[in-house]
This record gives structure tokens, C-alpha cells and sequence, in this order.
């Protein structure tokens, strides 16, 4: 009697398990969180980007090896050096019905340009011109080399769908940080999937949008249930149990486990986010001196913290530019040499060393905090005593805001996927009226690199740029203006039958509507 | 009975009243919420700008002013990253959490109290010394250990249950999603309410287990033994009532606990409950909502004492609630 009151639970249980199983073009997708908001100038984010490609196109696209590929543009040319020209796709709609046109193009530019968050990208352009429903106008304040770039973050929202007021008497196409609006809660662009169903924070449902343009995309997934899990033990677990198809981001420590597991595959791509450390030069005036700089330099040992601490999943870095972009000068490599470093402590006057305080996140990059106290412990190979301090991102940018420490840790990852763009925030003099240097908490200051990155911006010449800023590495690289440590690679993985490797790339942000499941 | 009310709901006011003041004194170290709204590479005077729309400029007095006025109304902020009254969101993430502990609660009482009294009445049988012997163990392992243990045994290596959510939850009432009115609701609250009853039950084990030992050897039992009163009714009737006393106090408080603060055992499951908000606003110095938060829980702590003291009156005739004795 037992037995069988047993016997017909695991059947039940086995038959319901069986409901569950999904149909095969489903994809269960689970990153660490959702989207904040579905109004896609709201915020300038990885995750915001990764929804504007599921749910909208831009007019170009970074491909896997980083070139461009067209999206809604079907063409383009320079006409001047201030202005290009791109012919749009003919026969695109919007998920609301409506055709997209020039126009939808022309309102999405006026509102980036509004967008708190992407007005800084778009500072260079000075308006977006309508020459009939499939033409536009570029127009930049002054030759400038990376329209193509800044083109891969116009993604035409349906102007008609955000125009009027709603329900509240509100404008729909408002962009509200801190409140709910309209076109945080509604969407409609051109992309391969519309959003049919949103909890926050809980599970979001994407259906395939049956007039998508694209008829070449071999992508076959006509619904995706997007769940975020924070937890990225969780996560993977989610995966192995068979519950989510594809996961993203994947910690170093799991992929022993993905590894071994007989239904899932780890996916990695090289980054381009880089990793350093900046010396306060106006806090400690030692670091004021070329051969300390230099010395601690030598004495991080990047390779170790590569090997032993990121599990071999990151690149060792001599410099900021990533290989592909153009100031990526091939001949600066990371620098170890811990005699070096004691001569050019001596030869300072430092041989007994000094002390230094040093801050870190602990929940920012990967193995933040671990990093930091390896680093810590390298210096102290030269005399330098570091008193580290690691804590909450929430509570360290403030800290770096205010340069509370002597040396302090920062990542960055260009917005424009070009090399100006690490000098402008991370290598410039700090100047409040132009807000160049915000994160230049070192306070190294090159009248070179300043004008040099200056005169990059205004050269269209790819050839010429990239001596420039092949130029301008070198000397931070003389300088040691900063402690590089290495790029972040990117990990993905999915359960094997979801062809994840064809649609990521080194900006993370996979595209969704070419994937291919089996 | 009104007075004892009365003076709780003052005590309600006061506590919610030092906790909002205490939020907003250590404001400044729950971190820049404008960091995770905008992008860092936003300039200094956009992100001026953004504070000056989210208020964070202006004095601290006035902002705590501002914040009094709109609480009295019921109005406690509204959160950043919801963008709905902090009170709302509580309110909507509620029910996960006391569906949660409401199951691990049950698991708690009906093991720990037939374990515990059996381990009182019968302390050489050797399961009572194997009951004792896992509960040191339970209360050695960090549930979130436990959790993760229970995933892989279940969900990875059996695959028997979900590994993570609430899944298919049905609509009740208002905000009120039920866990248990679905097979596949019930399946994924089980793991969850495991691990979280793993913390609780060796402690409850052993506090129904010690004072059952002492109630056995007070004078009123020896007498009703001597009475000729058989076993049973000795246990049941009379001394499992004393026991329960103070594991009653006790049992409160913890509950209370477990619906506030049950941030680990919700993360590592990804249940969408009060703990795991709280954990993300933290990390995301999402403020309104933290005040609020903490403010909420104060109010269920009040609650829940008074209740606890209510039922202590009922159970104890002799306990005088206004006067304290």
C-alpha cells in the first residue's frame, strides 16, 4: 500500500516535471539583473544596451571582430568633413504597427541629446538632418573620426508611439531618472522581440515580433523568459539543474563546475574593460617622482595576478587600449622586474619606503578586493606599506569622488569602443569646465597627452589617428602615469544546443535575434 | 486591555519615529544612489543635476522635514529603482516573505516539538542523543551553505526540484500571490523553507527539550504523579503548557526575525521577498526604501511582541498585562 501511494508520486511528480520541460524554441535566459526601466535613454548601462538590442536595431552594429555591420542603415558616405550620409532600411516597422521613417530617427536624436546620461556621447554632434523618409544627415560640430562608433547608439524609438500625453497628462516621451513615465513602462521600437509581459526584478517575457525586418537572421528563438538571478552560484546552479538555457555574467570559480558538466558550455571572449590602480599625486608627493611611480610599476607582478587570481581569465595589460583598437601600441608590455624596482626605489632616495593608504571595491570587478590585497602585498616587496582598505561600490565612489586614498582602483571600459575615450576620463588633466579627467584621481597631468587627445578628436585620418594615440600611450607608458593591471575577459554560459558562440561579442551584448537553438 | 494596546501603539510611534531620524543621520554612508541611476561616465553637472531632483542637496534638516510631513500622510519616499512608493513595494514583496516563513514555520513547530518533548521524557534513548548530536551540526552550518547543499543535492544532481523563484504563483487577493494553490508553487517553496527552518530548528529542539527537563522535575509534576495522574495527561496537559512559555517569547522574536531579515536564504534562492529587496536597495543605496524598510520592521517587531505578549497572557492567567507582573 505504501509502495504504491510512493510509486504513483514519482510518477506524478516525474509527469508534471515533464510539463515543464519547454518547447525547444524557447530561450530561458537569466543575467544578474533586469533592465531598471524600459526607456532606453534613460540609462547608459551594459544591461540597458543588451535590451536595446533585443527590442530595438541601431543603424550599425559592432560585429564579433569589432568591424560594423548594417543594421537599419543599408548605406552610408561622408559627404563633408563634418557630415555623413545614411540611407535607411525601407520597410521597417515599428512593434506598434507604425512604418519607421527619417523622422523616428530625427526624434530619437533630439532626445539622446536631452538624456542626461547619453548627451556626453553625442556632444560632438550638432544635429541630425531629414532629407526625405529614407535619408539623414550626420552633422558633427567639427571633423570628427567616430561617428561610425557613436552610430552604433542611435536606436530609433517609434516617435508616433511617444508622442502625445498619457494617462496622467504627462508627456510620453519624457525621461524620468528617479519616477515612473511613460517610456519607462512602454515600448515599441524595430527589434526581433517585444516585450508581452514585465514583473520588475522578478521575470520579464519576451515574444518574437512577426514583422521584424531581418528575414536573413538565421535566429529561430521565438520566445524568451527573461529571469534575473543575482546570485551567481544560483545562477549556474539554474543552469546545471536544467532550469535556465543561457546565463551571464559567469564567475572564474564556476567554470570548473560548467566544465564539467555534461549539459552545459562555457563560452569566453577576451574584454576590452581595463583594470588599474591610479597613484595620488597630490596627496603623497613620493608619487610625485617618476622612478617611485616607476618602481611600483615594476613591482606588480601582473602575470601572478592573472594566473593565480583571475583563474588565467583576463589579459595582462601594459597600457589602457585593448588589441583592435587603434591606439593599441604593441610594443608597451607589462612591465615586472622586482630589482628594477628596488634600484629605482634607492636611486629615489626611498629605499626604506614609505607608507601609502590604498581603497578598492569588493563588489565591482571581478575579485576586486583579492586584487587589491595581492597588490598591496607586492609593494610591500619594495618597502611600501599599504594600509587597504576594500568596501561596497555604493561606498567607494564616493570615496574615489573625494581621492580619499593614495592610490585607489578603477575599471573602464570606453563607451565608444575607441582609445580617446580611456585618455578623456582616466589620463587628461582634471578640468571641471570641460569635464575632462573626472576620473583621473592620480592627478597626472601631460600637456602632451592633453593636446595630443584633443588634436586625436578632430583627426578623421585613421592611419594618422592611430600614430597619435599609439603616441600618447607611449608616453603615459614613459610617465608610468598608472598602475595597469590587465583586461576582464567576458564569460557566457548555456546548455548545449543553444549556439551561444556565433552571437556574443567583446561588448557583451549578445544578439539575441540571430541566436540559433537546437 | 485598552490601556496595554494604547501604550503599545505609542511605543509603535516612537520606535518608527528614532528609526526614520537614525536613516536619515546615516544617510551619507548608505552611498550615492546616483551612481547606480546613471552612467559613469555622466559629467559632474548632470549628476549635480540629479541630486538637485532627487533632493539630495539640500540640508539634511529639511530633507527629514520633507520626509515627516509625506509620512504622516502615508507617504514613506518613493524608491529609486521601482519607482513606486517604497510602501507599495514593501507591501507587494510581503507575501513571498510570510508564505516563506509561515513554511518554515510549520516545519519548525511540527518537528521541534515532538523532538523536543520526546527527547525530554526519554534523554538516554539514543535518538534522543542523535537528535541532540544533529542539531549541533544544524546550528554549525551557515544556511546559505545548507541552501546551496539542498540545491545541488535536489536540482543539479536529482533534479527533482526548481533551483531558484517562486514559479507558478496564484493571484489570491490585492498583492497576495499564493504559493501554495499550485503543484509547481508548492515545489519551489520546499527547498527554501528547508534551508530556512535548518537555522531555527536545533535551537527550538533544544529550548522545547531544556525546559521540558525542567518543568518535569518541579514539585507540581512529582505531585500529580503522586496523584496517580498517568503520563500522558502529565506531559501534555499540564507541563507541556509551561514549556511552551517561553519558547513562545522566544519562537516571537525569531519569527519576527525570519520575516525581516531572511536576506540569505532569499538571495541564494532568488525568492522575491522582503530580504532580497532590502539587499538590493542596500547595495544600490536605494534610501527611501531602506528607511521605509526599517521602518516596517520596527512596526512588525512592536507587532509581533505585542501579540506574543497576548498570547502569554492568554496561556499564563495569573501574567497581568498593564500592570507588567
Amino acid at each position: 500500500m505504501k509502495n504504491r501511494f510512493l510509486l504513483t508520486t514519482c510518477l506524478v511528480m516525474a509527469s508534471l516535471l515533464s510539463f515543464t520541460t519547454v518547447n525547444a524554441k524557447d530561450l530561458r535566459l537569466a543575467y544578474d539583473a533586469d533592465p531598471v526601466t524600459l526607456d532606453i535613454h534613460e540609462q547608459l548601462s551594459g544591461g540597458m544596451l543588451q535590451l536595446s538590442h533585443m527590442s530595438f536595431d541601431p543603424l550599425i552594429r559592432w560585429t564579433k571582430d569589432l568591424a560594423f555591420e548594417n543594421r537599419l542603415a543599408t548605406s552610408y558616405k561622408r559627404l563633408n568633413p563634418t557630415t555623413v550620409r545614411f540611407n535607411l532600411r525601407k520597410g521597417v516597422k515599428f512593434h506598434s504597427g507604425n512604418p519607421m521613417t527619417a523622422a523616428d530617427f530625427k526624434w530619437t536624436f533630439d532626445r539622446l541629446k536631452v538624456s542626461p546620461d547619453f548627451k556626453g556621447i553625442f556632444a560632438n554632434f550638432t544635429e541630425l538632418n531629414v532629407i526625405d523618409d529614407h535619408t539623414i544627415d550626420l552633422v558633427t560640430s567639427g571633423p570628427y573620426p567616430l561617428v561610425l562608433h557613436t552610430s552604433t547608439y542611435i536606436f530609433p524609438m517609434d516617435s508616433k508611439f511617444y508622442t502625445g500625453t498619457d494617462a496622467n497628462g504627462n508627456d510620453k516621451g519624457a525621461i524620468v531618472k528617479n519616477g515612473a513615465s511613460f517610456a519607462s513602462t512602454n515600448m515599441s521600437g524595430t527589434g526581433p522581440f517585444k516585450i508581452t509581459s514585465r514583473e520588475q526584478g522578478v521575470k520579464i517575457v519576451f515574444e518574437r515580433f512577426d514583422g521584424y525586418w531581418d528575414k536573413q537572421s538565421p535566429g529561430n528563438v521565438d520566445r524568451i523568459v527573461f529571469t534575473p538571478i543575482k546570485d551567481e552560484q544560483t545562477r549556474v546552479a539554474a543552469l546545471l539543474s536544467g532550469d535556465v538555457d543561457f546565463i551571464a555574467p559567469v564567475s572564474p570559480n564556476d567554470f570548473g563546475q560548467i566544465k564539467a558538466a555534461s549539459n552545459a558550455e562555457l563560452i569566453t571572449l577576451p574584454g576590452t574593460r581595463i583594470i588599474t590602480f591610479q597613484m595620488n599625486q597630490k596627496r603623497k608627493k613620493e608619487l610625485q617622482d617618476q622612478r617611485v611611480r616607476m618602481a611600483i610599476v615594476h613591482a606588480v607582478n601582473n602575470d601572478a595576478i592573472v594566473k593565480k587570481i583571475m583563474k588565467g581569465f583576463a589579459t595582462t595589460a601594459g597600457q589602457m587600449s585593448p588589441a583592435g583598437y587603434l591606439g593599441y601600441n604593441p610594443k608597451l608590455k607589462p612591465r615586472y622586474d622586482l630589482q628594477l624596482a628596488k634600484q629605482l626605489m634607492k636611486d629615489a632616495g626611498y629605499e626604506n619606503g614609505f607608507s601609502v593608504t590604498m581603497m578598492a571595491p569588493n563588489n565591482r570587478y571581478v575579485n576586486d578586493d583579492k586584487i587589491a590585497q595581492a597588490v598591496a602585498a607586492m609593494l610591500s616587496k619594495i618597502n611600501i606599506k599599504v594600509d587597504l582598505q576594500t568596501m561596497p561600490k555604493a561606498q567607494y565612489w564616493p570615496a574615489f569622488d573625494d581621492r580619499a586614498a593614495d592610490i585607489m582602483m578603477i575599471g573602464w571600459h570606453s563607451d565608444t569602443e575607441d582609445s580617446a575615450n580611456f585618455y578623456e576620463f582616466l589620463a587628461m588633466t582634471p578640468d571641471q569646465s570641460t569635464g575632462m579627467g573626472v576620473y583621473n584621481s592620480g592627478n597626472y597631468s601631460s600637456d602632451y597627452v592633453d593636446t595630443t587627445t584633443l588634436a586625436a578628436n578632430r583627426e578623421t585620418d585613421s592611419g594618422k589617428r592611430a600614430e597619435m594615440l599609439q603616441a600618447i600611450e607611449a608616453k603615459i607608458y614613459q610617465d608610468a602615469g598608472f598602475i595597469p593591471l590587465h583586461w576582464q575577459n567576458l564569460a557566457w554560459a548555456a546548455r548545449k544546443g543553444v549556439d551561444v558562440d556565433p552571437i556574443v561579442n567583446a561588448l557583451n551584448f549578445p544578439y539575441l535575434g540571430d541566436l540559433v537553438v537546437q | 486591555m485598552a490601556q496595554f494596546l494604547l501604550k503599545r501603539l505609542l511605543q509603535v510611534i516612537v520606535v518608527m519615529f528614532v528609526i526614520s531620524a537614525f536613516c536619515f543621520g546615516i544617510q551619507d554612508s548608505l552611498g550615492d544612489p546616483t551612481r547606480e541611476l546613471a552612467a559613469m561616465s555622466m559629467s559632474d553637472e548632470e549628476r549635480e543635476n540629479l541630486k538637485d531632483t532627487l533632493g539630495l542637496n539640500d540640508p539634511l534638516l529639511v530633507q527629514y522635514g520633507r520626509f515627516v510631513g509625506r509620512a504622516v500622510q502615508g507617504d514613506l519616499g518613493t524608491s529609486y529603482f521601482f519607482k513606486e512608493p517604497a510602501l507599495t513595494v514593501i507591501l507587494k514583496k510581503l507575501p513571498a516573505t510570510l508564505e516563506l516563513a509561515f513554511a518554515a514555520s510549520i516545519i519548525i513547530i511540527t518537528i521541534s516539538i515532538p523532538l523536543g518533548v520526546f527527547c525530554a521524557i526519554r534523554p538516554r534513548h539514543w535518538f534522543a542523543k542523535f537528535t541532540m548530536a544533529v542539531s549541533v551540526i544544524g546550528i554549525s552550518i551557515p544556511v546559505f551553505l545548507t541552501a546551496l547543499a539542498l540545491i545541488f543535492i535536489f536540482s543539479i544532481t536529482l533534479g527533482w526540484m526548481p533551483s531558484f523563484g517562486r514559479g507558478e504563483i496564484v493571484e489570491v487577493w490585492g498583492y497576495w500571490s499564493t504559493n501554495f494553490a499550485s503543484w509547481d508553487g508548492i515545489l519551489h517553496i520546499i527547498m527554501p523553507a528547508i534551508a530556512l527552518s535548518s537555522i531555527m530548528l536545533p535551537l527550538f529542539i533544544r529550548l522545547v527539550r531544556a525546559e521540558m527537563l525542567e518543568v518535569l522535575s518541579s514539585e507540581y509534576v512529582k505531585f500529580a504523579r503522586a496523584k496517580g495522574m498517568d503520563s500522558l495527561t502529565v506531559y501534555f496537559k499540564h507541563a507541556l503548557k509551561n514549556t511552551m512559555l517561553p519558547v513562545i517569547t522566544v519562537g516571537g522574536v525569531q519569527i519576527g526575525i525570519m520575516v525581516a531579515y531572511t536576506i540569505l536564504t532569499e538571495s541564494v534562492f532568488q525568492w522575491p521577498g522582503m530580504g532580497f529587496m532590502f539587499l538590493e536597495a542596500v547595495n544600490r543605496s536605494d534610501i527611501p526604501l531602506i528607511t521605509a524598510y526599517i521602518m516596517f520592521v520596527g512596526f512588525l517587531f512592536v507587532i509581533v511582541n505585542t501579540l506574543v505578549d497576548l498570547l502569554y497572557g492568554l496561556i499564563n492567567p495569573m501574567v497581568d498585562l498593564v500592570s507588567g507582573k
